[in-house]
């Protein structure tokens, strides 16, 4: 089957990263694939490299770089809900006159047109949060 | 992408409060946009969404309401609310924002496209839909 996923929550204020990334994982396992992660609302707060959570927890947003880098999956940060949160990558932050981005690796800043050619492409559409 | 889905935007929240009001609006109209069979569902808080007369001035927040009058403009063709979310808030349909619509080519108009339904029918149209946008 092939999967769009949807993630509307930030990382560890709420399970829903987690929960959509241990879905994604065990569906690409069995084999299923994966047509989109798109990240909304302060889902896109799971796309910035500077996360520093402690040694002893995990990583939420290096889960979803490490999955994207074994199965090429791509992990699409919303642009509207990311200039309201401060997410940033080099063509953001010339477009905005910011002085640095924060974009993790793997991840990509574009719209929203992206979430709903994801929801036409995919045979299911899986949202996390509340 | 030229098969056109059944498109469902489940709204559950009120609106102000947190964001999901404004930003699953701001997808609605994208959909939209992709010529897509696009629906919207009020249920729970969300039915406040349509409520009319909010003014959002003491709380220095955009007002999106009247966004939602504008919606048969984008074609979208169904908007509905859940019977028993209006009546356990002491609403009714008279407490709701009137979305008229009409299409250009054809000349048909509808004065009013939100219509109030039961769960039952509710369940039906989520059942009936190839994707639910749940916000």
């Amino acid at each position: 089957m092939k999967f769009a996923i949807q993630v509307n929550e930030g990382p560890y204020q709420h399970q829903a990263s987690d929960s959509a990334y241990h879905f994604t994982k065990a569906a690409l396992e069995k084999g299923h694939e994966c047509f989109r992660v798109f990240f909304y609302h302060d889902g896109v707060l799971n796309g910035t490299r500077l996360t520093t959570p402690p040694q002893d927890d995990r990583n939420v947003v290096n889960n979803w770089v490490e999955l994207a880098e074994k199965y090429d999956l791509d992990l699409v940060v919303c642009v509207a809900a990311a200039q309201r949160r401060g997410i940033v990558d080099e063509g953001e932050a010339q477009r905005n006159g910011k002085d640095a981005t924060n974009i993790a690796p793997r991840f990509r800043i574009s719209g929203l047109g992206q979430l709903v050619e994801a929801a036409i492409q995919c045979d299911k559409l899986v949202v996390f949060g509340d | 992408m030229s098969d056109k889905k059944q498109f469902m935007f489940l709204n559950r929240r009120a609106p102000y409060g947190t964001i999901y009001a404004w930003e699953s609006l701001e997808v609605v109209l994208i959909a939209a946009a992709f010529e897509q069979a696009v629906s919207l569902a009020f249920i729970d808080d969300g039915v406040f969404q349509l409520v009319t007369g909010q003014d959002t001035t003491g709380i220095g927040m955009k007002n999106f309401s009247p966004t939602y009058k504008t919606l048969g403009d984008y074609e979208v063709r169904h908007i509905y609310v859940d019977k028993d979310s209006l009546e356990a808030r002491g609403l009714t349909q008279d407490d709701l924002q009137v979305v008229p619509w009409e299409d250009w080519e054809t000349e048909e108009t509808v004065d009013n496209i939100v219509e109030v339904v039961d769960s039952d029918k509710l369940a039906e149209l989520l059942e009936a839909s190839d994707v639910v946008f749940s916000f």
